[in-house]
This record gives structure tokens, sequence and C-alpha cells, in this order.
């Protein structure tokens, strides 16, 4: 059941990243690129997402635990420190050189594109450096 | 702005919000893509249901295409550019402990400031640099 609802998640949310075509790296570099001719389609899907996330999230944590786990895991850190910071601004820098964030990238892959499977073969490198040289805080 | 489409990034955008609800309300956990499929390959604990959400990301785009005739999406070419740029996507997100799913949905979502910051710094970095270059 567990496996089920996790791959039902996975579904829902890159069903999402389709049809809002933020699968499409070109219509997210157009949000991104203020010079050109700009597309303010994910703002939209970003204040969609978090409308359904935030209101959804207050009812469900009036309850004591998750329908199928014990607890709620939410992150330990509450305060800002420079691993975010500087982390943030190193996959802005990424981000705005390709207009893939993972979950796009990720989804993108059944359409077999060598560009795609590049970017997300480096991106795996990526998360292994930062896992052996973690930042200072 | 003649390729804005805001109804199918509403609708998008609620799928979206959608799926990360079901897995907090189901397990308890949040929805974040970069942490979730970076310790389904480095981590042994908890890998199943990882690769479980993983395969669930893989397939919908195949869903929506079988279900709608007219889907279809541009993808980069391989270049140094776009290898550099998966490069600086994997170690920001790994060092700043969450992408746009993670932060910019599921840690804004629930009022995080270090979310709220994070978001802030990555987009304002990622339209520096695709308005620039």
């Amino acid at each position: 059941m567990h496996l089920l609802i996790a791959f039902l998640a996975g579904f829902l949310m890159s069903v999402g990243i389709a049809v809002s075509k933020m699968i499409d790296p070109a219509k997210v570099v157009a949000f991104l690129d203020l010079t050109g001719n700009w597309d303010p389609s994910l703002a939209l899907v970003m204040a969609a997402a978090l409308a359904v996330y935030s209101i959804g999230f207050r009812l469900i944590r009036q309850k004591a635990a998750p329908i199928l786990a014990e607890k709620f895991e939410l992150p330990l850190l509450t305060k800002p420190d420079k691993p975010l910071l500087i982390g943030a601004a190193i996959f802005g820098l990424g981000w705005g050189l390709a207009g893939y964030c993972p979950g796009p990238a990720i989804s993108a892959l059944s359409a077999g594109s060598i560009g795609t499977l590049g970017f997300v073969i480096a991106m795996i490198a990526g998360w292994y450096l930062a896992r052996k040289w973690p930042l200072p805080h | 702005m003649e390729n804005f489409t805001p109804l199918s990034a509403l609708i998008g955008g609620s799928f979206i919000g959608l799926g990360a609800l079901l897995l907090m309300a189901a397990l308890g956990k949040i929805a974040g893509i970069s942490g979730i499929s970076s310790r389904a390959i480095f981590e042994r604990e908890g890998r199943s249901w990882r690769l479980a959400f993983v395969a669930g990301l893989l397939i919908g785009p195949v869903a929506v295409g079988l279900l709608l005739s007219d889907f279809s999406f541009s993808t980069p070419e391989f270049t140094l550019r776009t290898v550099v740029a998966g490069l600086l996507v994997g170690l920001g997100t790994a060092w700043g402990s969450g992408c746009t799913s993670g932060h910019g949905v599921c840690g804004i979502g629930r009022f995080s400031t270090r979310s709220i910051l994070a978001t802030l710094v990555f987009m304002a970095v990622g339209v520096f640099v695709a308005s620039l270059f």
C-alpha cells in the first residue's frame, strides 16, 4: 500500500508537470527570461500548487498522524544557514542555464532525448559529489 | 505574452499540489523530488517507496501523452551547457536541501522560513541567468 501511494504521488506530480508544460525547458526559460517574449505561466503553476498544498497541509496537520504512517516527518532544521543559501544559488544558476529542475528533467526521460539523459546523469553526479563533500555550516 | 497558458498552468499546478499532499497525508513525507530521487539512489533505507515515487514520475507524462493527442514538448540538445547545468542543479539541490517541489511547493506551503528564502534565492538567480545568457 505504501508503494502504491508513493507511486501515485509521483505520478500525479509528473502529470501536473506535463499538463502545465513545465516539462518543456523552453517554457520554463520563457518565464525566467524577462528580456524575451515573457510567459508568466510558471507563476500560475506555482500559485495553484501552493494553494492546494497549503490549504491541504493545514487540514492534514490537525490529525495526530498520517493515514499509513506513525508520524509526520518534517525537516529538523528551521533556521536558514550557509549551505541552504549557497546551494539555492547554485541550483538557480543551473536552472536558469537549462530550464530544468529535477522533477521536469526526470519526468521528461521517457521522451528518450540524449540531452535530457545527459542532464539527469550530470545531476546525479552532482548529488553524489555534494553528499561526499557537504558544505560547512 | 502569446505563449501564456493560464488554464493548463492552473490545472497542472493543482495536480502537483495534490500529488505532494497525498504523500504527506498518507505517508507523512515531504514531496521533495530532488531529495527523494537522490536518496532512492544513494541510501538503502527507505529505498522501495522512493523508487516507487520515481517510477510514478517517469510514467506520468507517458499517460498524459496517451490521453492528450496534441501533447508534445521540447528537450535540450546534448551540449556542455546542458551537462554543466545538470551538475549545478545536482550540487545545488543537495547542498540547499531541496528544489522547486520541496522548497517551492511543500516548504512555502507550510510557511517554512528556510524554504521561502531558498525559493527567493533560486528564483532570483534563475531569472538573472536566463535573462543574461
